[in-house]
């Protein structure tokens, strides 16, 4: 075995730079899936029935397909139906945050049904209306339980966000590719980017413990 | 003034409320007692609709809060509502929980919020306290901020449901002499309680349930002295 990484080094700021491509996805389509997810989980926990069979329908749909497949759909089949040319990020962080949105609802739903009734009924108690007491009161309490949850989504994201070079999406895989490509050298860029891909996941992982071991702190 | 007339609330089968009419006037201190699983947590609960009547009225100051026409939200800024587990709001300080209704649906300043804050949490005597959070409190001062939360409404008609169940039996005092001041106050008072001492000296009425029924409804000395059913006089006897 011969590795030469000598010749992939005038590529390393082109490789270096998906960086920013992937953490930018990544951040923008947990926001989006986060955002959406929470709304699902309202939908999820409303009494009136047609709304959570919505919701309950929205998750089997994006968890029982594989994630590839929504992507493809999204970014072949969007020019077909309605004909817009949709870029590959945008298709990316569109499809990412519906499937991050269907499978976060569910743990924004255990979230909030942890929080104690009692913080319900004191807001309720003192005339305070849904949305408010939603939004100050227990969704602020649901997210510090599932900090841990959401970090694990993220991370998820992180990773799977490499399926976007499938688009063109010229994020750290898929510049790992280019380079593979140009130099006909597969294992040293591929090595290169599985290396960055692992700090993140670990910083993410360090910066999550912090701010759990911090919020812990405050109880 | 409350008035209810034929309040009836079940869960699916259960009947849980038995035809209950009764009436408070304004200012008057009324001590609910009763067995467990009488039904006083559910009478209290449906004076604030966190529980909706299954038939029957309730009239606050003539108006018919049972009625769908009525505004629930504008009810409740009205009645303020004490926990058995005090229910404080635990990622804001003890000012914060006492400011929050005010501003959210009151819509006052954070100053003016601020001042009655502040205000009532020198009456329950935590003014210590206010950048606290509700974690680093005892039982019995967390109950106290949970009145003082429930004041700064500024309700006309105050609920109790066992405020003192939860506490260590040292700290009981210390939220009913708090009580007692309120009571003082002309403020129209509910309390579902267990201590008998305390219905007996502050209350001007005691309402018995049983079973769901509204069995006795008498001023505290004719009650404790000489209740009329076997019922009432089976359970002071057990209690007293
Ligand atoms: N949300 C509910 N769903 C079904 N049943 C309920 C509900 N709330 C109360 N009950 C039932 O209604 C009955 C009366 O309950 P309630 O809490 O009003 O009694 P209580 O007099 O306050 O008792 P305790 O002294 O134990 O607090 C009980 O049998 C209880 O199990
Ligand atoms: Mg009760």
């Amino acid at each position: 075995m011969n590795l030469d990484f000598g010749q992939i080094i005038p590529s390393l700021p082109f490789i270096l730079q998906g960086i920013l491509v992937t953490l930018r996805f990544t951040v923008l389509s947990a926001l989006l899936g986060f955002t959406l997810g929470t709304l699902l989980s309202l939908l999820k926990i409303s009494s009136i029935k047609p709304l959570r069979w919505f919701a309950e329908f929205y998750t089997s749909i994006f968890r029982g397909t594989p994630l590839i497949l929504q992507l493809a759909l999204v970014y072949f089949a969007t020019p077909q139906i309605i004909g817009y040319k949709i870029t590959p990020i945008e298709a990316g962080v569109f499809t990412f945050s519906l499937n991050s949105a269907a499978y976060s609802s569910e743990t924004i739903r255990a979230g909030i049904m942890a929080v104690d009734k009692g913080q319900r009924e004191a807001s309720m108690s003192l005339g305070v209306a849904y949305r408010p007491m939603m939004l100050d009161i227990i969704l602020p309490q649901a997210f510090k339980n599932i900090l841990p949850a959401l970090v694990n989504e993220t991370i998820a994201l992180l990773k799977d966000s490499a399926l976007v070079s499938t688009i063109g999406v010229l994020d750290l895989m898929r510049r790992a590719q280019v380079v593979a490509g140009q130099t006909f050298l597969y294992f040293e860029p591929l090595l290169v980017v599985g290396v960055v891909y692992y700090v993140m996941v670990m910083g993410l992982t360090q910066a999550a413990q912090v701010l759990e071991r911090r919020m812990r702190r405050s109880d | 003034m409350i008035r209810i007339e034929h309040l009836v609330k079940s869960f699916g089968p259960l009947e849980v409320l038995k035809d209950i009419s009764t009436q408070v006037d304004t200012g008057e201190v009324v001590a609910i007692i009763g067995p467990s699983g009488s039904g006083k947590s559910t009478l209290l609960r449906c004076i604030n609709l966190l529980e909706v009547p299954t038939a029957g009225h309730i009239f606050i100051d003539g108006i018919d809060i049972t009625s769908p026409k009525c505004d629930i939200l504008k009810v409740r800024q009205n009645v303020g509502m004490v926990f058995q587990h005090f229910n404080l709001f635990p990622h804001k300080t003890v000012l914060g929980n006492l400011t929050y209704a005010p501003m959210k649906v009151k819509g006052l300043s954070k100053a003016d919020a601020g001042k009655i804050a502040l205000d009532l949490l020198a009456k329950v005597g935590l003014s210590e306290k206010a950048d606290q959070y509700p974690s680093r409190l005892s039982g019995g001062q967390k109950q106290r901020v949970a009145i003082a939360r429930a004041l700064a409404m500024e309700p006309d008609i105050m609920l109790f449901d066992e405020p003192t169940s939860a506490l260590d039996p040292e700290m009981v005092k210390e939220v009913l002499d708090v009580m007692k001041g309120l009571a003082d106050t002309g403020i129209t008072m509910c309390i579902v309680t267990h201590e008998m001492g305390f219905a007996r000296e502050v209350a001007d009425r005691v309402l018995f349930l049983d079973g769901g029924y509204l069995v006795e409804d008498a001023p505290p000395d004719i009650f404790f002295s000489s209740p009329k059913s076997d019922r009432a006089q089976q359970f002071l006897e057990k209690v007293l």
